[in-house]
Protein backbone atom coordinates (compact mmCIF):
# COMPACT_ATOMS: atom_id res chain seq x y z
CA UNK A 1 0.00 0.00 0.00
CA UNK A 2 1.51 3.27 -1.11
CA UNK A 3 1.37 6.40 0.99
CA UNK A 4 -1.37 7.91 -1.21
CA UNK A 5 -3.48 4.76 -0.75
CA UNK A 6 -2.99 5.07 2.97
CA UNK A 7 -4.00 8.71 2.87
CA UNK A 8 -7.07 7.90 0.81
CA UNK A 9 -8.08 5.15 3.20
CA UNK A 10 -7.64 7.51 6.11
CA UNK A 11 -9.74 10.20 4.43
CA UNK A 12 -12.49 7.75 3.53
CA UNK A 13 -12.80 6.41 7.04
CA UNK A 14 -12.04 9.66 8.79
CA UNK A 15 -15.55 10.29 10.09
CA UNK A 16 -15.21 6.95 11.86
CA UNK A 17 -11.56 6.83 12.89
CA UNK A 18 -11.17 10.35 14.27
CA UNK A 19 -13.90 10.08 16.93
CA UNK A 20 -12.67 6.56 17.77
CA UNK A 21 -9.12 7.83 18.32
CA UNK A 22 -10.45 10.71 20.44
CA UNK A 23 -12.38 8.23 22.57
CA UNK A 24 -9.36 5.99 23.07
CA UNK A 25 -7.26 8.98 24.09
CA UNK A 26 -9.96 10.13 26.53
CA UNK A 27 -10.16 6.69 28.17
CA UNK A 28 -6.37 6.49 28.43
CA UNK A 29 -6.16 9.94 30.05
CA UNK A 30 -8.94 8.98 32.45
CA UNK A 31 -7.22 5.73 33.42
CA UNK A 32 -3.83 7.39 33.92
CA UNK A 33 -5.31 10.33 35.86
CA UNK A 34 -7.23 8.09 38.27
CA UNK A 35 -4.11 5.99 38.99
CA UNK A 36 -1.70 8.92 39.10
CA UNK A 37 -3.76 11.04 41.52
CA UNK A 38 -5.08 8.00 43.42
CA UNK A 39 -8.68 9.20 43.07
CA UNK A 40 -10.94 7.12 45.36
CA UNK A 41 -13.13 4.69 43.45
CA UNK A 42 -16.40 6.05 44.88
CA UNK A 43 -15.59 9.46 43.34
CA UNK A 44 -14.31 8.38 39.95
CA UNK A 45 -13.51 4.75 39.18
CA UNK A 46 -10.91 3.94 36.53
CA UNK A 47 -12.21 2.58 33.19
CA UNK A 48 -10.48 -0.74 33.85
CA UNK A 49 -12.20 -1.03 37.23
CA UNK A 50 -15.59 -0.18 35.71
CA UNK A 51 -15.05 -2.88 33.10
CA UNK A 52 -13.87 -5.52 35.60
CA UNK A 53 -16.65 -4.94 38.13
CA UNK A 54 -19.37 -4.79 35.50
CA UNK A 55 -18.06 -7.86 33.68
CA UNK A 56 -17.89 -9.75 36.99
CA UNK A 57 -21.68 -9.58 37.23
CA UNK A 58 -22.19 -9.98 33.47
CA UNK A 59 -25.28 -12.20 33.59
CA UNK A 60 -27.10 -9.92 36.02
CA UNK A 61 -26.15 -6.79 34.04
CA UNK A 62 -27.35 -8.45 30.82
CA UNK A 63 -30.76 -9.13 32.40
CA UNK A 64 -31.03 -5.52 33.57
CA UNK A 65 -30.05 -4.32 30.10
CA UNK A 66 -32.74 -6.47 28.47
CA UNK A 67 -35.35 -5.18 30.92
CA UNK A 68 -34.47 -1.57 30.11
CA UNK A 69 -34.39 -2.30 26.37
CA UNK A 70 -37.89 -3.73 26.67
CA UNK A 71 -39.18 -0.60 28.39
CA UNK A 72 -37.47 1.65 25.84
CA UNK A 73 -38.94 -0.24 22.89
CA UNK A 74 -42.46 -0.49 24.37
CA UNK A 75 -42.47 3.21 25.20
CA UNK A 76 -41.05 4.10 21.79
CA UNK A 77 -43.60 1.95 19.93
CA UNK A 78 -46.40 3.44 22.01
CA UNK A 79 -45.17 6.93 21.06
CA UNK A 80 -45.30 6.01 17.37
CA UNK A 81 -48.73 4.41 17.63
CA UNK A 82 -50.16 7.45 19.42
CA UNK A 83 -48.25 10.20 17.59
CA UNK A 84 -49.03 9.30 14.00
CA UNK A 85 -52.84 9.42 14.20
CA UNK A 86 -52.63 12.40 16.56
CA UNK A 87 -50.48 14.31 14.07
CA UNK A 88 -52.86 13.46 11.22
CA UNK A 89 -55.80 14.77 13.27
CA UNK A 90 -53.96 17.94 14.28
CA UNK A 91 -52.88 18.59 10.69
CA UNK A 92 -56.32 18.01 9.21
CA UNK A 93 -58.52 19.86 11.70
CA UNK A 94 -58.00 23.40 12.94
CA UNK A 95 -60.48 22.87 15.79
CA UNK A 96 -58.83 19.66 16.90
CA UNK A 97 -55.43 21.36 16.77
CA UNK A 98 -56.67 24.25 18.92
CA UNK A 99 -58.18 21.80 21.40
CA UNK A 100 -55.25 19.44 21.68
CA UNK A 101 -52.22 21.75 21.55
CA UNK A 102 -52.60 23.21 25.07
CA UNK A 103 -52.98 19.66 26.44
CA UNK A 104 -49.84 18.56 24.63
CA UNK A 105 -47.89 21.49 25.99
CA UNK A 106 -49.27 20.71 29.46
CA UNK A 107 -47.96 17.13 29.29
CA UNK A 108 -44.58 18.58 28.40
CA UNK A 109 -44.47 21.24 31.10
CA UNK A 110 -45.10 18.74 33.91
CA UNK A 111 -41.77 17.14 34.88
CA UNK A 112 -41.95 13.45 34.09
CA UNK A 113 -40.12 12.61 37.32
CA UNK A 114 -43.12 14.13 39.11
CA UNK A 115 -45.66 12.08 37.17
CA UNK A 116 -43.85 8.76 37.59
CA UNK A 117 -44.65 8.09 41.29
CA UNK A 118 -48.30 9.01 40.74
CA UNK A 119 -48.50 6.63 37.79
CA UNK A 120 -47.03 3.84 39.91
CA UNK A 121 -49.75 4.34 42.54
CA UNK A 122 -52.47 4.44 39.90
CA UNK A 123 -51.24 1.65 37.61
CA UNK A 124 -49.38 -0.57 40.07
CA UNK A 125 -45.68 -1.40 40.32
CA UNK A 126 -45.26 -3.12 36.99
CA UNK A 127 -44.07 -2.55 33.39
CA UNK A 128 -46.99 -0.26 32.53
CA UNK A 129 -46.11 2.95 34.45
CA UNK A 130 -42.51 2.74 33.13
CA UNK A 131 -43.76 2.35 29.57
CA UNK A 132 -46.16 5.28 30.04
CA UNK A 133 -43.39 7.50 31.44
CA UNK A 134 -41.16 6.56 28.50
CA UNK A 135 -44.00 7.36 26.14
CA UNK A 136 -44.69 10.72 27.83
CA UNK A 137 -41.07 11.74 27.49
CA UNK A 138 -40.68 10.53 23.91
CA UNK A 139 -43.89 11.23 22.00
CA UNK A 140 -43.91 15.03 21.99
CA UNK A 141 -41.15 15.74 19.45
CA UNK A 142 -42.61 13.01 17.25
CA UNK A 143 -46.07 14.62 17.19
CA UNK A 144 -44.59 18.05 16.60
CA UNK A 145 -42.25 17.08 13.78
CA UNK A 146 -44.80 14.88 12.07
CA UNK A 147 -47.46 17.61 12.23
CA UNK A 148 -44.91 20.04 10.84
CA UNK A 149 -44.21 17.60 8.00
CA UNK A 150 -47.88 17.15 7.13
CA UNK A 151 -48.38 20.91 7.07
CA UNK A 152 -45.12 21.68 5.22
CA UNK A 153 -46.37 20.14 1.97
CA UNK A 154 -45.86 22.85 -0.68
CA UNK A 155 -49.17 24.30 -1.91
CA UNK A 156 -48.17 23.35 -5.48
CA UNK A 157 -48.21 19.64 -4.57
CA UNK A 158 -51.66 20.03 -3.00
CA UNK A 159 -52.81 21.88 -6.12
CA UNK A 160 -51.37 19.09 -8.27
CA UNK A 161 -53.24 16.42 -6.32
CA UNK A 162 -56.45 18.47 -6.47
CA UNK A 163 -56.04 18.96 -10.21
CA UNK A 164 -55.86 15.16 -10.53
CA UNK A 165 -59.17 15.02 -8.64
CA UNK A 166 -57.64 13.36 -5.59
CA UNK A 167 -59.94 12.80 -2.61
CA UNK A 168 -58.94 14.12 0.84
CA UNK A 169 -57.89 10.59 1.78
CA UNK A 170 -55.76 10.22 -1.37
CA UNK A 171 -54.22 13.61 -0.69
CA UNK A 172 -53.25 12.33 2.77
CA UNK A 173 -51.92 8.93 1.72
CA UNK A 174 -50.38 9.88 -1.63
CA UNK A 175 -48.97 13.32 -0.86
CA UNK A 176 -49.02 14.46 2.76
CA UNK A 177 -47.89 11.26 4.49
CA UNK A 178 -45.01 10.47 2.11
CA UNK A 179 -43.98 14.13 2.17
CA UNK A 180 -43.74 14.03 5.96
CA UNK A 181 -41.46 10.97 6.09
CA UNK A 182 -38.21 12.98 6.42
CA UNK A 183 -39.85 14.94 9.25
CA UNK A 184 -41.06 11.72 10.87
CA UNK A 185 -37.53 10.36 10.88
CA UNK A 186 -36.10 13.46 12.46
CA UNK A 187 -38.83 13.08 15.11
CA UNK A 188 -38.07 9.36 15.52
CA UNK A 189 -34.40 10.14 16.17
CA UNK A 190 -35.33 12.59 18.93
CA UNK A 191 -37.92 10.15 20.29
CA UNK A 192 -35.57 7.16 20.55
CA UNK A 193 -32.98 9.21 22.43
CA UNK A 194 -35.69 10.47 24.80
CA UNK A 195 -37.09 6.94 25.22
CA UNK A 196 -33.81 5.95 26.88
CA UNK A 197 -34.17 8.89 29.27
CA UNK A 198 -37.83 8.05 29.95
CA UNK A 199 -37.15 4.39 30.66
CA UNK A 200 -34.45 5.25 33.19
CA UNK A 201 -36.66 7.86 34.90
CA UNK A 202 -39.36 5.20 35.19
CA UNK A 203 -36.90 2.70 36.66
CA UNK A 204 -35.56 5.23 39.17
CA UNK A 205 -39.04 5.58 40.63
CA UNK A 206 -40.29 2.03 40.72
CA UNK A 207 -38.55 -1.02 39.38
CA UNK A 208 -36.98 -4.23 40.54
CA UNK A 209 -34.91 -4.59 37.40
CA UNK A 210 -33.43 -2.45 34.66
CA UNK A 211 -30.29 -0.34 34.32
CA UNK A 212 -31.92 2.60 36.14
CA UNK A 213 -32.65 0.30 39.05
CA UNK A 214 -29.08 -1.07 38.86
CA UNK A 215 -27.68 2.46 39.14
CA UNK A 216 -29.79 3.35 42.20
CA UNK A 217 -29.11 0.04 43.94
CA UNK A 218 -25.39 0.03 43.10
CA UNK A 219 -24.86 3.58 44.38
CA UNK A 220 -26.84 2.73 47.54
CA UNK A 221 -24.13 0.14 48.26
CA UNK A 222 -21.29 2.39 47.04
CA UNK A 223 -20.66 0.05 44.13
CA UNK A 224 -19.84 3.11 42.03
CA UNK A 225 -17.93 1.23 39.26
CA UNK A 226 -21.05 -0.86 38.54
CA UNK A 227 -23.19 2.30 38.42
CA UNK A 228 -20.71 3.78 35.95
CA UNK A 229 -20.87 0.55 33.94
CA UNK A 230 -24.67 0.72 33.80
CA UNK A 231 -24.47 4.35 32.73
CA UNK A 232 -22.06 3.52 29.90
CA UNK A 233 -24.28 0.66 28.74
CA UNK A 234 -27.18 3.12 28.61
CA UNK A 235 -25.10 5.47 26.49
CA UNK A 236 -24.16 2.65 24.11
CA UNK A 237 -27.80 1.52 23.98
CA UNK A 238 -28.85 5.05 23.04
CA UNK A 239 -26.24 5.35 20.31
CA UNK A 240 -27.02 1.93 18.82
CA UNK A 241 -30.78 2.52 18.76
CA UNK A 242 -30.30 5.96 17.22
CA UNK A 243 -28.02 4.53 14.53
CA UNK A 244 -30.55 1.75 13.84
CA UNK A 245 -33.09 4.41 12.91
CA UNK A 246 -30.54 6.15 10.71
CA UNK A 247 -29.88 2.82 8.95
CA UNK A 248 -33.59 2.04 8.53
CA UNK A 249 -34.10 5.45 6.94
CA UNK A 250 -31.14 5.05 4.59
CA UNK A 251 -32.24 1.60 3.48
CA UNK A 252 -35.99 2.09 3.10
CA UNK A 253 -36.24 5.83 2.41
CA UNK A 254 -32.95 6.89 0.81
CA UNK A 255 -34.64 9.95 -0.74
CA UNK A 256 -35.82 11.02 2.73
CA UNK A 257 -32.32 10.95 4.19
CA UNK A 258 -31.36 13.49 1.54
CA UNK A 259 -34.42 15.69 2.15
CA UNK A 260 -34.45 15.67 5.93
CA UNK A 261 -34.91 19.09 7.53
CA UNK A 262 -31.87 20.26 9.45
CA UNK A 263 -32.71 20.43 13.12
CA UNK B 1 -64.33 24.23 -26.72
CA UNK B 2 -63.63 26.38 -23.68
CA UNK B 3 -66.12 29.15 -23.07
CA UNK B 4 -65.22 31.87 -20.60
CA UNK B 5 -68.33 33.93 -20.06
CA UNK B 6 -67.97 37.30 -18.33
CA UNK B 7 -65.75 35.73 -15.66
CA UNK B 8 -64.51 37.85 -12.76
CA UNK B 9 -62.57 37.02 -9.65
CA UNK B 10 -62.37 38.93 -6.39
CA UNK B 11 -60.09 37.59 -3.67
CA UNK B 12 -61.30 38.24 -0.14
CA UNK B 13 -64.64 39.79 0.79
CA UNK B 14 -65.51 42.68 -1.57
CA UNK B 15 -66.94 44.87 1.21
CA UNK B 16 -63.69 44.57 3.18
CA UNK B 17 -61.50 45.76 0.33
CA UNK B 18 -61.27 42.49 -1.59
CA UNK B 19 -58.70 42.43 -4.37
CA UNK B 20 -60.18 42.27 -7.83
CA UNK B 21 -57.95 39.99 -9.92
CA UNK B 22 -60.12 39.58 -13.01
CA UNK B 23 -62.93 41.62 -14.50
CA UNK B 24 -65.37 40.74 -17.26
CA UNK B 25 -63.30 38.17 -19.14
CA UNK B 26 -64.95 36.85 -22.30
CA UNK B 27 -63.02 34.34 -24.34
CA UNK B 28 -63.91 31.33 -26.44
CA UNK B 29 -61.15 28.86 -27.23
CA UNK B 30 -61.69 26.45 -30.07
CA UNK B 31 -60.71 22.78 -29.96
CA UNK B 32 -57.01 22.15 -30.76
CA UNK B 33 -56.27 25.86 -30.67
CA UNK B 34 -53.18 27.22 -28.91
CA UNK B 35 -53.96 30.38 -26.98
CA UNK B 36 -51.29 32.19 -25.02
CA UNK B 37 -52.01 34.59 -22.20
CA UNK B 38 -49.46 37.35 -21.87
CA UNK B 39 -49.32 40.41 -19.66
CA UNK B 40 -47.42 42.08 -16.85
CA UNK B 41 -47.37 40.44 -13.42
CA UNK B 42 -50.57 41.02 -11.52
CA UNK B 43 -52.80 40.96 -14.60
CA UNK B 44 -54.54 37.81 -13.39
CA UNK B 45 -53.36 35.49 -16.17
CA UNK B 46 -52.51 32.67 -13.73
CA UNK B 47 -55.83 33.22 -11.97
CA UNK B 48 -57.64 32.86 -15.30
CA UNK B 49 -55.81 29.59 -15.93
CA UNK B 50 -56.81 28.32 -12.48
CA UNK B 51 -60.44 29.21 -13.18
CA UNK B 52 -60.35 27.14 -16.38
CA UNK B 53 -58.66 24.26 -14.51
CA UNK B 54 -61.43 24.24 -11.92
CA UNK B 55 -58.95 24.66 -9.06
CA UNK B 56 -60.76 27.86 -8.08
CA UNK B 57 -64.31 28.93 -8.87
CA UNK B 58 -65.01 32.35 -10.41
CA UNK B 59 -66.80 34.82 -8.15
CA UNK B 60 -68.60 36.21 -11.20
CA UNK B 61 -69.61 34.76 -14.54
CA UNK B 62 -68.86 31.18 -15.54
CA UNK B 63 -66.48 28.87 -17.37
CA UNK B 64 -67.70 25.95 -19.38
CA UNK B 65 -65.95 23.24 -21.32
CA UNK B 66 -67.91 21.55 -24.12
CA UNK B 67 -71.06 23.10 -22.70
CA UNK B 68 -70.49 21.77 -19.18
CA UNK B 69 -69.97 24.28 -16.41
CA UNK B 70 -66.56 23.86 -14.71
CA UNK B 71 -67.01 23.42 -10.96
CA UNK B 72 -64.02 21.22 -10.09
CA UNK B 73 -60.89 19.86 -11.83
CA UNK B 74 -61.89 17.70 -14.80
CA UNK B 75 -60.48 14.49 -16.22
CA UNK B 76 -60.09 16.01 -19.68
CA UNK B 77 -57.67 18.72 -18.56
CA UNK B 78 -53.99 18.38 -17.76
CA UNK B 79 -52.05 21.09 -15.97
CA UNK B 80 -48.37 22.07 -15.92
CA UNK B 81 -47.17 24.46 -13.24
CA UNK B 82 -44.22 26.83 -13.25
CA UNK B 83 -42.27 24.50 -10.96
CA UNK B 84 -42.08 20.81 -11.95
CA UNK B 85 -43.76 19.89 -8.60
CA UNK B 86 -42.64 16.28 -8.83
CA UNK B 87 -43.04 14.01 -5.82
CA UNK B 88 -39.49 13.62 -4.44
CA UNK B 89 -40.10 10.07 -3.19
CA UNK B 90 -41.45 8.72 -6.46
CA UNK B 91 -39.51 7.72 -9.57
CA UNK B 92 -39.99 9.72 -12.76
CA UNK B 93 -42.24 6.98 -14.15
CA UNK B 94 -44.35 6.94 -10.97
CA UNK B 95 -44.56 10.71 -11.10
CA UNK B 96 -45.76 10.65 -14.68
CA UNK B 97 -48.32 7.99 -13.73
CA UNK B 98 -49.55 10.05 -10.75
CA UNK B 99 -52.80 11.31 -12.36
CA UNK B 100 -53.64 7.77 -13.54
CA UNK B 101 -52.87 6.42 -10.07
CA UNK B 102 -55.14 8.97 -8.42
CA UNK B 103 -57.90 8.29 -10.92
CA UNK B 104 -57.56 4.56 -10.24
CA UNK B 105 -56.43 3.73 -13.75
CA UNK B 106 -52.75 2.88 -13.24
CA UNK B 107 -52.96 -0.18 -15.48
CA UNK B 108 -50.56 -1.55 -18.08
CA UNK B 109 -52.01 0.72 -20.75
CA UNK B 110 -51.29 3.79 -18.60
CA UNK B 111 -47.78 2.50 -17.92
CA UNK B 112 -47.12 2.00 -21.60
CA UNK B 113 -48.47 5.44 -22.35
CA UNK B 114 -46.25 6.98 -19.66
CA UNK B 115 -43.22 5.19 -21.11
CA UNK B 116 -44.10 6.37 -24.62
CA UNK B 117 -44.42 9.95 -23.38
CA UNK B 118 -41.06 9.74 -21.63
CA UNK B 119 -39.60 8.49 -24.91
CA UNK B 120 -41.11 11.42 -26.82
CA UNK B 121 -39.77 13.82 -24.18
CA UNK B 122 -36.32 12.20 -24.47
CA UNK B 123 -36.07 11.15 -20.82
CA UNK B 124 -36.99 7.46 -21.13
CA UNK B 125 -33.57 6.51 -19.71
CA UNK B 126 -34.46 8.28 -16.48
CA UNK B 127 -37.79 6.51 -15.86
CA UNK B 128 -36.50 4.89 -12.68
CA UNK B 129 -34.54 7.89 -11.39
CA UNK B 130 -35.73 10.19 -8.62
CA UNK B 131 -36.53 13.81 -9.55
CA UNK B 132 -33.51 15.23 -7.74
CA UNK B 133 -31.21 13.27 -10.05
CA UNK B 134 -32.56 15.21 -13.06
CA UNK B 135 -31.84 18.74 -14.28
CA UNK B 136 -34.54 21.42 -14.08
CA UNK B 137 -35.33 21.08 -17.79
CA UNK B 138 -35.68 17.30 -17.57
CA UNK B 139 -37.89 17.63 -14.49
CA UNK B 140 -40.18 20.00 -16.36
CA UNK B 141 -40.32 17.56 -19.30
CA UNK B 142 -41.48 14.91 -16.82
CA UNK B 143 -44.11 17.34 -15.51
CA UNK B 144 -45.40 17.84 -19.06
CA UNK B 145 -45.52 14.05 -19.57
CA UNK B 146 -47.51 13.83 -16.35
CA UNK B 147 -50.03 16.38 -17.59
CA UNK B 148 -50.47 14.34 -20.80
CA UNK B 149 -50.58 10.83 -19.34
CA UNK B 150 -54.36 10.58 -19.02
CA UNK B 151 -54.65 11.90 -22.60
CA UNK B 152 -56.53 15.10 -21.78
CA UNK B 153 -58.00 17.11 -24.63
CA UNK B 154 -57.03 20.37 -22.88
CA UNK B 155 -53.56 21.27 -21.65
CA UNK B 156 -53.25 24.19 -19.23
CA UNK B 157 -49.73 25.55 -18.77
CA UNK B 158 -48.86 28.17 -16.17
CA UNK B 159 -45.51 29.68 -17.19
CA UNK B 160 -44.17 26.14 -17.60
CA UNK B 161 -40.77 27.26 -18.90
CA UNK B 162 -40.44 30.30 -16.66
CA UNK B 163 -37.90 28.73 -14.35
CA UNK B 164 -35.70 27.41 -17.16
CA UNK B 165 -32.66 29.06 -18.73
CA UNK B 166 -33.18 30.86 -22.03
CA UNK B 167 -31.69 28.09 -24.21
CA UNK B 168 -33.59 25.22 -22.60
CA UNK B 169 -36.67 27.39 -22.83
CA UNK B 170 -36.47 27.66 -26.63
CA UNK B 171 -35.84 23.94 -26.99
CA UNK B 172 -38.84 23.15 -24.80
CA UNK B 173 -41.08 25.54 -26.73
CA UNK B 174 -40.21 23.83 -29.98
CA UNK B 175 -40.70 20.39 -28.41
CA UNK B 176 -44.10 21.38 -27.09
CA UNK B 177 -45.15 22.31 -30.62
CA UNK B 178 -43.78 18.98 -31.87
CA UNK B 179 -45.90 17.12 -29.29
CA UNK B 180 -48.89 19.26 -30.23
CA UNK B 181 -48.42 18.40 -33.92
CA UNK B 182 -48.33 14.67 -33.10
CA UNK B 183 -51.36 14.80 -30.78
CA UNK B 184 -53.20 18.11 -31.23
CA UNK B 185 -54.82 19.46 -28.08
CA UNK B 186 -56.36 22.69 -26.92
CA UNK B 187 -53.57 24.54 -25.13
CA UNK B 188 -53.95 27.54 -22.85
CA UNK B 189 -50.47 28.80 -22.10
CA UNK B 190 -49.56 31.55 -19.63
CA UNK B 191 -46.25 33.31 -20.16
CA UNK B 192 -44.61 36.67 -19.81
CA UNK B 193 -42.21 36.10 -22.62
CA UNK B 194 -43.48 37.91 -25.71
CA UNK B 195 -41.53 35.82 -28.30
CA UNK B 196 -42.75 32.63 -26.58
CA UNK B 197 -46.33 33.91 -26.66
CA UNK B 198 -46.13 34.69 -30.40
CA UNK B 199 -44.25 31.63 -31.60
CA UNK B 200 -46.66 29.21 -29.88
CA UNK B 201 -49.98 30.86 -30.43
CA UNK B 202 -52.83 30.78 -32.87
CA UNK B 203 -54.08 33.73 -30.83
CA UNK B 204 -52.32 35.81 -28.19
CA UNK B 205 -54.54 37.21 -25.44
CA UNK B 206 -52.89 40.35 -24.08
CA UNK B 207 -54.04 41.28 -20.59
CA UNK B 208 -53.81 44.52 -18.66
CA UNK B 209 -53.45 44.68 -14.90
CA UNK B 210 -55.50 45.95 -11.93
CA UNK B 211 -58.06 44.70 -12.50
CA UNK B 212 -57.09 41.96 -14.96
CA UNK B 213 -58.87 42.58 -18.25
CA UNK B 214 -58.36 41.44 -21.82
CA UNK B 215 -56.67 44.36 -23.61
CA UNK B 216 -56.65 42.79 -27.05
CA UNK B 217 -56.64 39.45 -28.81
CA UNK B 218 -54.06 39.14 -31.58
CA UNK B 219 -54.26 36.57 -34.38
CA UNK B 220 -50.88 35.13 -35.30
CA UNK B 221 -50.86 34.22 -38.99
CA UNK B 222 -47.65 32.25 -39.17
CA UNK B 223 -47.35 28.87 -40.88
CA UNK B 224 -46.73 25.72 -38.84
CA UNK B 225 -44.45 23.97 -38.03
CA UNK B 226 -42.71 26.99 -36.54
CA UNK B 227 -39.22 27.59 -35.24
CA UNK B 228 -37.57 30.58 -33.63
CA UNK B 229 -36.13 31.38 -37.08
CA UNK B 230 -39.55 32.93 -37.70
CA UNK B 231 -38.62 35.70 -35.28
CA UNK B 232 -37.35 37.67 -38.29
CA UNK B 233 -40.68 37.28 -40.13
CA UNK B 234 -42.64 40.54 -40.56
CA UNK B 235 -45.81 38.90 -39.16
CA UNK B 236 -43.90 37.84 -36.02
CA UNK B 237 -42.50 41.37 -35.69
CA UNK B 238 -45.95 42.88 -36.14
CA UNK B 239 -47.46 40.70 -33.38
CA UNK B 240 -44.56 41.21 -30.98
CA UNK B 241 -44.58 45.00 -31.51
CA UNK B 242 -48.33 45.16 -31.00
CA UNK B 243 -48.05 43.19 -27.70
CA UNK B 244 -45.22 45.44 -26.57
CA UNK B 245 -47.27 48.51 -27.39
CA UNK B 246 -50.24 47.16 -25.44
CA UNK B 247 -48.13 46.33 -22.39
CA UNK B 248 -45.75 49.31 -22.32
CA UNK B 249 -47.94 51.89 -24.11
CA UNK B 250 -47.52 53.23 -27.67
CA UNK B 251 -44.73 55.60 -26.77
CA UNK B 252 -43.21 53.18 -24.26
CA UNK B 253 -39.73 51.75 -24.34
CA UNK B 254 -38.86 50.36 -27.77
CA UNK B 255 -36.60 47.39 -28.26
CA UNK B 256 -35.64 45.50 -31.37
CA UNK B 257 -36.93 41.97 -31.25
CA UNK B 258 -33.89 39.75 -31.48
CA UNK B 259 -34.51 36.08 -30.91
Amino acid sequence: MSSTDLRRWFNASREFTVPLLALIVLIAVWEVAVRLFAIPEYLLPAPSRIFDDTAAMGGVVANHTLATLRTILFGFLLSIVVSLPLAVLIASSRIFADAIYPLLVLTQSVPKVAIAPILVVVLGPNELPRTIVTFLVAFFPLVISMTAGLLAVPPELIELSRSCRATKLQELTRVRLPYSIPFVFSGLKAAIALSVVGAVVGEFVAAEKGLGYLITSATAFFKVPVAFGAMLILAILGIVLFQLIVVVERIFFPWAAAEEPRS
Amino acid sequence: MIDIDNAGQVFGPAHAGGVRALDGINLAIRDREIVTLVGPSGCGKSTLLRLVSGLIAPTEGSISIDGEKVTAPRQDTGIVFQAPTLLPWATILENVMFPSTIMGRADDAARRRAQDLLKVAGIADFANHRPRQLSGGMQQRAAICRALVHNPSILLMDEPFGALDALTREVMTIELMRIWTATPKTILFVTHSIPEAVILADRVVVMSPRPGRIAEIIDVNLPRPRTFALAGDPEFQRCAERIRALIFGEQGVRFDVQH
